[in-house]
């Protein structure tokens, strides 16, 4: 136990980034009574610079990375990809979100201090090197995304998917912490090096009855929070009755920040034992990637396809957690950040044509999109390639290295079961392109009006990102692959 | 991203759309495959340029990527080599493949063919195409190698017998495929005896153990070495239509027009000519065989040539000029000139495919009519193809500062000026071609361009410039025409890292050539080198070659009335059919040997070539009955099991996504359980 329980200046400015964004998400708290009508604008403002100073805090802490807080947080490359990772999809989501809130004459400063909360708490949870902290992130980042989901709350759309959420999430996370318990139970530690090192001593003579409950206890959060099957049943639900630019958020954000802290868990604490996860992960990674991609396949609300599509996606990066290497871990990171991208892509291009009142999310709404708004229609095209994995595009890369990771590990059948099911893919992607390219736009569709700037921007961020990282994805895959072997 | 490792890449996109194409074609529309087949070949574009510019900052300049091991008895691996010279190839594969595949969406826009297939067919099979091309230029070992060339063959054969309803494109692929069938036997004969020699087929380990001490050259005896070049040689005539194997190329012409661009002009055809730069090590070991390289290739370039002068039909004349242009290659290659020969096959695929593609647009405007004698006054009709081709025929007369001349002139220059395999007699020859060459081209644009019309009033009412699909291509193309030639200028003009660009970027690869050519020539070469005045004066001559020949044809075609111009006497109707040679071969080989050989080659005459007479429509016929079993089977099937299976699936998935919480708690529940219930099974 370290003596000194007061942090030193060292240990507080790794943890920086954190404190700020909650020193600000706290003064909007307090600034959003005094404002009025006219002044809501400057909290995106605020909030988006915040979280520029944020990322560049990351960036300087990253210089002296080690162990903060009793060794309850660690800074190191993994964690400082991640938590930039959160932060550029905070920037992204802030950018669409500003005039669909104006539209749907909800804009608050609440709803900017909670994106700020939640990625607040996905930084914990990506820098967590102790159970009890990693349950304490995970809960400040759900909890402010529950109330995101319900934000419209006249909506009963709205209504339907943050309780579905609440409830549903709150059960996985007792899960959680039950398994959080049974582990400090049997090892008594709650700080994932201690536990590794317990699980490694051959004197300790754990009890492996009790170990197996903890892992199961411990996999059905995870896989409730990255949407794995069987728990994934909340997700489509959730991601269709929610605020379009949150769902953009939560397909993103809190999804990145759990396989963070399930690779981190998975990879450093409970390594010794990975023989126990195996056959989870493996029937978990298979199932979810048939799930979301065939239940994709007849989707007609373009969210709730893109929330089955993100059930497949998890299920691919479940397959790089399969692998239990450095190498699929650097695969499931450089997924994640292309993941990221297009998928918050696609929901600024969702988000935009839904218009006031979200009336048009149907495939049917996208029909002569290239005409009506062609730079639009390529952007969406992008990322549609890039879902579906096409050469040239981040897309493409990240399966390519997930399966790579795969066959290096010896699952030749996970896969060749992965490929098979991003080929079903492209049925469903490719279909959204079809309507778009192919059909004419129908006569009582109502003018498209410009997009805003903020949606513009951060369309055509996303798309340089997937391009750059389909182009050029060493820069990032060699930081994911340095970063990828955790202190142990 | 390096995508050095990811060169096997560059092939596969091409295939991955073939197979699109071939597997579910039937089902896009035409704008789809007008995408995804030109996109496909633009893709493997963008990564040759990417793995080239890579390559450049290599010390070694080579990188291999081996898949695994393929043959290993023949040490032949599943493995790709990109050097100077393959990095040449793909960009010129890639690059102008693509501009064809574009035009040829607009092309092809009115194809319905037969079975309403003709369109994703057509593109399905040039994909193939320009997948076993990069095969073949990619490959790091001669028995990769050979698979490209097979399947470049095959392709080939597929796309000249595209129109099969037509007797005579059946009879032509069938032609093309049964001769070069002739010059792969040497190849492989070839490639056989290079094994005994050496020991393995790689590319790098059989120029290591020719450069070895173990063989030295073989000056004024024709052994082992000499033999199995003139083999492989004998390989290239096939492919790349020499004396005696050239006849089956202007048949080829049968095909649809980008199709003759790309795989007999710029591409195809000049894989025998690549397989020799390849084999450089090899070559350069046996003067022997070398002189007979070079000669066959002067007496192809200026016969050839000749039978160009006359002919009416304007695809047929780029026919002949293509046969005629690969001669010039092959002198190239005979004098020791590697470099050259692959700086003027990268030269000739601008031009050629320039000239093919403009008067495919020209046939586009005529309604089909290809006899140039219907032509005539077409300038201001059809004006970026009259343009862009006006660009492509001066450069391939040799005009200087455009593409063509640098590299034409080079290639005279080296033959003149090579101590112990070059000639006079081949310069002189070659100048005599370079002069007839600018004849038939100019011919070709008064008869085609200028005059009056001398088509009937119906066509003439057709008459309408391409899309843009067609006419951006030829601007594209007509811009290399101009400026490809700049990385090869003669030294003379002047010494920089750009004027001379591609001889060092080559050099590498002909680095164990020259060493082994330099030993052969003792010390007497370096004496002959260098002598600015003559090459001047050489360069002189032929610029005065290139234009005596096209104030000639302004002469004839232009200024003189038709019953003016000189009859040719006896001359004309031997060129006009060919030097008889096609007659000539079917008496010796299909009449000859019918009665030679009595029964039993009337029988293989019988069963086999006439059995190969209709073999394109044939074969079409048979894919065309699998692609429909295949549709009806397994596409319909297939979307039908998926339909079916998607219904199934969604009782289960409509039985629990009710909406209702307490179901998805249960669902919950019920996947805890599952997991300790594994657990305990385990325990």
């Amino acid at each position: 136990m370290p003596v000194n329980f007061m942090p030193t200046p060292q240990e507080l400015f790794r943890f920086a980034p954190e404190m700020l964004l909650t020193l600000v998400a706290t003064i909007i708290m307090v600034l959003e009574p005094l404002s009025g009508a006219d002044g809501k604008r400057k909290f995106a403002v605020i909030s988006f610079l915040s979280l520029a100073a944020a990322i560049a805090l990351s960036v300087a802490a990253a210089g002296d990375p080690g162990a903060a807080f009793s060794s309850m947080i660690v800074v190191d490359g993994f964690s400082t990809f991640f938590r930039i990772l959160v932060m550029v999809a905070g920037v992204l989501t802030i950018l669409i979100s500003t005039n669909y809130l104006r539209m749907e004459e909800h804009e608050s400063g609440e709803y900017y201090a909670l994106v700020l909360f939640s990625i607040v708490g996905q930084c914990i949870m990506v820098s967590a090197n102790e159970l009890i902290m990693l349950f304490i992130g995970l809960e400040c980042s759900s909890i402010a995304s529950y109330v995101l989901a319900g934000f419209l709350r006249d909506d009963k759309r709205n209504n339907e998917s943050a309780l579905k959420y609440f409830l549903l999430g709150s059960f996985a996370t007792a899960f959680l912490l039950y398994g959080v318990a049974w582990i400090y139970g049997t090892t008594g530690y709650t700080n994932l090096s201690e536990i590794r090192r317990v699980l490694l001593d051959p004197n300790s003579n754990q009890n492996m009855v009790v170990i197996s409950a903890a892992t199961a206890l411990m996999f059905v959060g995870f896989a409730f929070k990255v949407s794995a099957a069987p728990f994934q049943m909340w997700a489509p639900d959730v991601y269709q009755g929610a605020p379009a630019p949150v769902t953009a958020f939560m397909s993103v954000g809190p999804k990145a920040a759990a396989f963070a802290m399930f690779l981190r868990v998975l990879m450093t604490a409970f390594e010794p034992v990975k023989d126990r996860w195996e056959p989870l992960l493996w029937t978990s990674a298979l199932a979810t990637m048939v799930i979301g991609n065939f239940a994709a396949l007849r989707q007609t609300n373009i969210k709730r396809l893109l929330a089955y599509s993100s059930i497949a996606h998890a299920g691919y990066i479940m397959v790089a957690l399969t692998a239990h290497s450095d190498i699929g871990t650097a695969a499931a990171m450089f997924y994640l950040a292309s993941y990221t991208f297009m998928n918050i892509g696609a929901f600024a291009v969702v988000t935009y044509i839904a218009r006031k009142g979200e009336r048009h999310v149907e495939i049917q709404d996208l029909a002569g999109l290239s005409q009506r708004r062609p730079v639009v229609a390529a952007m969406l095209t992008i990322f549609l390639l890039s879902l579906t994995g096409i050469p040239l595009t981040a897309g493409f890369f990240g399966k390519f290295y997930i399966f790579k990771a795969a066959l290096d590990a010896n699952m030749v059948w996970l896969a060749v079961l992965g490929m098979l099911n991003s080929a079903v893919a492209a049925y469903y992607y490719l279909r959204l392109i079809v309507v778009m390219y192919m059909q004419a736009p129908s006569d009582e569709m109502e003018e498209l009006p410009a997009p805003s700037v903020g949606i513009q921007a951060a369309m055509f961020a996303a798309a340089a990102a997937t391009v750059f990282l389909g182009v050029f994805p060493s820069v990032v895959l060699d930081y994911a692959g340095k970063s990828a072997s955790f202190i142990r | 991203m390096n995508f050095l490792d990811l060169i096997w890449l560059i092939p596969i996109i091409p295939l991955i759309g073939a197979a699109a194409m071939l597997l579910f074609g039937r089902k896009l529309s035409k704008s789809a495959i007008s995408i995804i087949c030109p996109g496909a070949v633009g893709a493997s574009f963008a990564l040759s340029i990417g793995a080239v510019m890579q390559l450049a900052s290599l010390p070694e300049k080579a990188h291999q990527v081996i898949l695994y091991p393929w043959l290993p008895l023949l040490k032949a691996d599943m493995g790709y080599l990109l050097d100077p010279l393959s990095s040449v190839m793909i960009l010129v594969v890639t690059g102008i493949g693509f501009l064809i595949h574009v035009y040829a969406t607009g092309y092809m826009a009115h194809e319905h063919g037969p079975r309403h297939g003709g369109f994703y067919r057509f593109f399905g099979y040039l994909n193939l195409f320009v997948f076993f091309m990069l095969t073949l230029v990619l490959a790091n070992n001669y028995a990769l190698l050979f698979v490209g060339w097979e399947g470049v063959g095959l392709c080939s054969y597929l796309l000249i017998g595209f129109y099969f309803h037509k007797k005579s494109a059946g009879d032509a692929g069938k032609k093309a495929f049964i001769v070069n069938r002739i010059g792969d036997a040497g190849f492989i004969l070839g490639m056989f005896f290079l094994f005994q020699l050496t020991g393995s087929l790689k590319f790098t380990e059989v120029n290591e153990v020719l450069r070895s001490a173990r063989f030295g050259p073989e000056a004024g005896v024709f052994g082992l070495l000499s033999l199995t070049a003139l083999l492989l040689f004998i390989g290239a005539t096939g492919k790349s239509a020499q004396i005696p194997l050239y006849t089956w190329l202007p048949d080829a012409m049968e095909g649809p027009t980008p199709v003759s661009a790309l795989i007999h002009a710029a591409t195809m055809v000049t894989a025998g000519v690549y397989m020799c730069a390849r084999s450089n090590a090899l070559f350069s070991l046996t003067p022997e065989t070398s002189h007979i390289v070079a000669a066959v290739g002067a007496a192809t370039a200026i016969f050839a040539a000749s039978i160009g002068l006359v002919q009416n039909d304007i695809k047929r004349v780029l026919a002949y000029s293509t046969v005629s242009q690969l001669g010039f290659m092959f002198v190239a290659v005979g004098v020791g000139a590697y470099w050259v020969a692959v700086f003027h096959l990268y030269t000739h695929a601008f031009f050629k495919a320039l000239l093919f593609l403009g008067s495919g647009s020209v046939i586009h405007a005529m309604s089909g009519e290809q006899d140039m004698r219907k032509m005539g006054g077409l300038k201001d009709k059809i004006p970026v193809t009259f343009r862009t081709m006006f660009i492509g025929s001066l450069a391939i007369a040799g005009i200087p500062g455009l593409a063509g001349f640098f590299s034409k002139d080079e290639i005279l220059w080296q033959a003149y000026s090579n101590p112990v395999l070059g000639s006079k007699i081949l310069w002189a020859v070659g100048l005599c071609t370079a002069a007839m060459t600018a004849f038939y081209m100019w011919r070709l644009m008064f008869m085609t361009f200028y005059g009056e019309g001398r088509m009937d009033e119906h066509t003439k009412h057709h008459i309408h410039e391409s899309p843009k699909s067609m006419t951006v291509p030829l601007m594209v193309l007509a811009g290399g025409s101009v400026c490809a030639g700049w990385i090869g200028m003669p030294k003379v003009f002047g010494e920089n890292g750009f004027m001379q660009a591609l001889e060092h970027w080559l050099a590498p690869v002909f680095e164990s050539g020259k060493e082994v050519a330099h030993a052969a020539a003792g010390h007497a070469a370096e004496a002959a080198h260098h002598d600015t005045t003559t090459e001047w004066v050489l360069m002189g001559l032929s610029i005065g070659a290139a234009l005596a020949g096209i104030l000639l044809a302004r002469h004839v075609y232009l200024r003189l009335k038709e019953s003016e111009r000189p009859s040719g006497g006896v001359l004309y109707p031997v060129l006009y059919n060919k030097w008889y040679v096609d007659e000539l071969y079917d008496f010796l080989f299909v009449n000859g040997l019918s009665l030679g050989g009595g029964g039993l080659m009337a029988k293989f005459d019988r069963e086999v070539v006439d059995g190969g007479v209709n073999g394109t429509a044939w074969m079409t016929r048979l894919i065309s009955r699998i692609s429909m079993w295949y549709d009806t089977w397994i596409v319909d099937g297939a979307v039908n099991l998926g339909a079916f299976s998607v219904r199934a699936m969604s009782y289960p998935v409509r039985f629990f996504q009710t909406g209702f919480i307490q179901s998805y708690a249960l669902v919950f529940l019920a996947g805890v359980l599952a997991i300790f219930g594994y657990y305990w099974w385990v325990h």
